[in-house]
């Protein structure tokens, strides 16, 4: 499908108005949504995510990549919602509050974004409990938790405790990451997953919503 | 004080000062606050930091101005301050350092991706700059160090505003790079030649690198810059990078695990050596006795 194939590179050389003209084309042609959405946009992001991990690109060509990706999204999303398509899953992010850090977040909501979840990101500088409610008030399957600065990491076992209260650890998964923490930290405050970077947290997200 | 850039062009290595942010914290920062706002509240306490730099043996000693950008004061709804808040701490560092050495005004980004990645507009930023600048200029500094940098398209726009409403303050530009497979990159994709050839254009008269490595990896960093600047070079490296151990920050790489390396910096001729987040007052003056012992 030669329109496919072209969603594919636009998005990956980061032309949004191409990316959602074809997109349109696309859809004209008769193709099916999700192939479209596989196929086209989520393939294009996992090539971007693949190539940042390499280093061949970089942040500036991740950003607007997804810019790309979302431009074909609000093409297909009320489709997608016409025809019943759900995400693969959905997830709460954010960074801890006292801590204003959030362009690794931002990767990781591209990243999960461009692999089919829905993302609510919280933003930065985030209370415990407002990641426990609005995960609970979204009916989100995960919560995500960034922090870059050491002094920040404690609020993440808040928000696990907070968690483990309110009778939702096991329902909700929580997975962490940012430079300073490790798989060993995740372990001691009890969350699912540490997340070294944006791919690996799709991949992270991807094996726990499975395993529900 | 005999000019700055006239030290430098005379071949003299100086000795710039250790982190502010970890010192703060160990002294009643807390997580969330906006560390410049101690300029206004606890002036005493930046007075001390600088007074134990001093005494360490730094020959150039920093504000604690780093996020006094009004777009970063903003995010605390400190904005209003930022004339105050850069004064105040041009003057607690003055009042330690008297005229025994160097002030430094130090910058850092503005905290946002500057379009088209992001939202925020050069134009914006530059008028930050300006707004922080100005009062920094209006107390008394020497130097402009523009820190922690990952986005050359920011650091020259800093160049670039410094360079045109302060022509007469020397400027430093240092960048933060991460180790690949292919060699140093920032974040945002700028290679360690780029930086130098466009920090250059823009008109700094020092470049480097600081924060983001330990001192090995700064050592390979410092022989990059060494390839490709025409200007002097400073490099400050962080005490290695932070672990938690037990429930306390460490930086685990020691004042003579960083002075043996220092000794690398110095025989590669590196200009201006200081330390990032993790050092302190005993690494400084460890560095002190090296860099004399190498003079000597």
């Amino acid at each position: 499908m030669e329109v496919i194939t072209q969603i594919l590179e636009s998005l990956q050389n980061g032309k949004p108005d191409k990316v959602s003209q074809l997109t349109k084309q696309a859809i004209d042609d008769g193709i099916d949504l999700k192939t479209i959405l596989d196929q086209g946009l989520i393939a294009g992001m996992s090539v971007v995510g693949q190539k940042f991990k390499e280093h061949e690109i970089f942040l500036p060509d991740v950003l607007l990549a997804a810019k790309a990706m979302y431009a074909g999204m609000e093409v297909l999303k009320p489709l997608m919602i016409e025809n019943d398509i759900s995400s693969i899953g959905k997830i709460v992010i954010g960074t801890v509050h006292g801590d204003l850090h959030d362009i690794g977040k931002n990767l990781v909501g591209i990243m999960l974004r461009g692999a089919g979840f829905d993302v609510i990101d919280l933003g930065s500088n985030v209370p415990a409990d407002k990641f426990i409610d609005k995960a609970i008030e979204t009916n989100a399957d995960m919560i995500g938790l960034s922090a870059l600065l050491t002094t920040t990491m404690p609020v993440m076992r808040d928000v696990l405790d907070l968690a483990k209260e309110k009778g939702i650890l096991g329902k909700i998964k929580i997975i962490i990451g940012g430079a300073p923490l490790s798989a060993d930290y995740a372990a001691e405050i009890g969350a699912h997953a540490y997340c070294f970077d944006g791919i690996n947290a799709v991949e992270c997200a991807k094996r726990l919503i499975e395993a529900k | 004080m005999v000019p700055f850039l006239d030290r430098l062009q005379k071949g003299d290595i100086l000795l710039g000062d250790g982190a502010l942010g970890t010192m703060l914290f160990q002294r009643g920062l807390k997580s969330g606050q906006c560390p410049e706002k101690m300029n206004l509240d606890s002036p005493e306490i930046l007075r001390e930091v600088a007074k134990l730099y001093i005494d360490a043996g730094s020959d150039i000693v920093s504000t604690n101005t780093f996020g006094g950008s009004p777009l970063k004061l903003a995010v605390y709804n400190l904005e209003d301050k930022c004339k105050e808040i850069n004064k105040s701490g041009v003057k607690a560092v003055r009042d330690s350092i008297r005229d025994k050495a160097y002030l430094a005004a130090s910058l850092g980004p503005c905290g946002k991706l500057l379009r088209p990645y992001g939202e925020a507009e050069p134009e914006l930023v530059s008028r930050g700059y300006e707004k922080q600048i100005s009062p920094l200029l209006e107390e008394g500094i020497d130097v402009i160090y523009f820190e922690t940098f990952t986005d050359i398209n920011e650091a020259v726009l800093g160049i670039k505003t410094a360079k045109s409403i302060a022509p007469e303050i020397p400027v430093c530009a240092t960048m933060t790079f991460d180790k690949t497979s292919r060699g140093f990159f920032t974040i945002m994709g700028t290679a360690i030649e780029q930086a130098c050839i466009e920090l250059a254009e823009a008109g700094a008269d020092v470049v480097g690198s600081n924060c983001g490595n330990g001192i090995e990896n700064m050592v390979l960093i410092a022989e990059q810059f060494k390839k490709y600047s025409t200007l002097p070079i400073l490099i400050q490296s962080n005490a290695g990078l932070p672990e938690i151990k037990n429930g306390v920050l460490k930086y685990n790489e020691s004042p003579i695990f960083m002075t043996e390396r220092i000794r690398e910096l110095l025989a590669l001729g590196i200009n201006i050596i200081g330390g990032c987040c993790g050092t302190g007052p005993n690494h400084i003056s460890c560095f002190r006795k090296e860099i004399d012992n190498f003079i000597k």
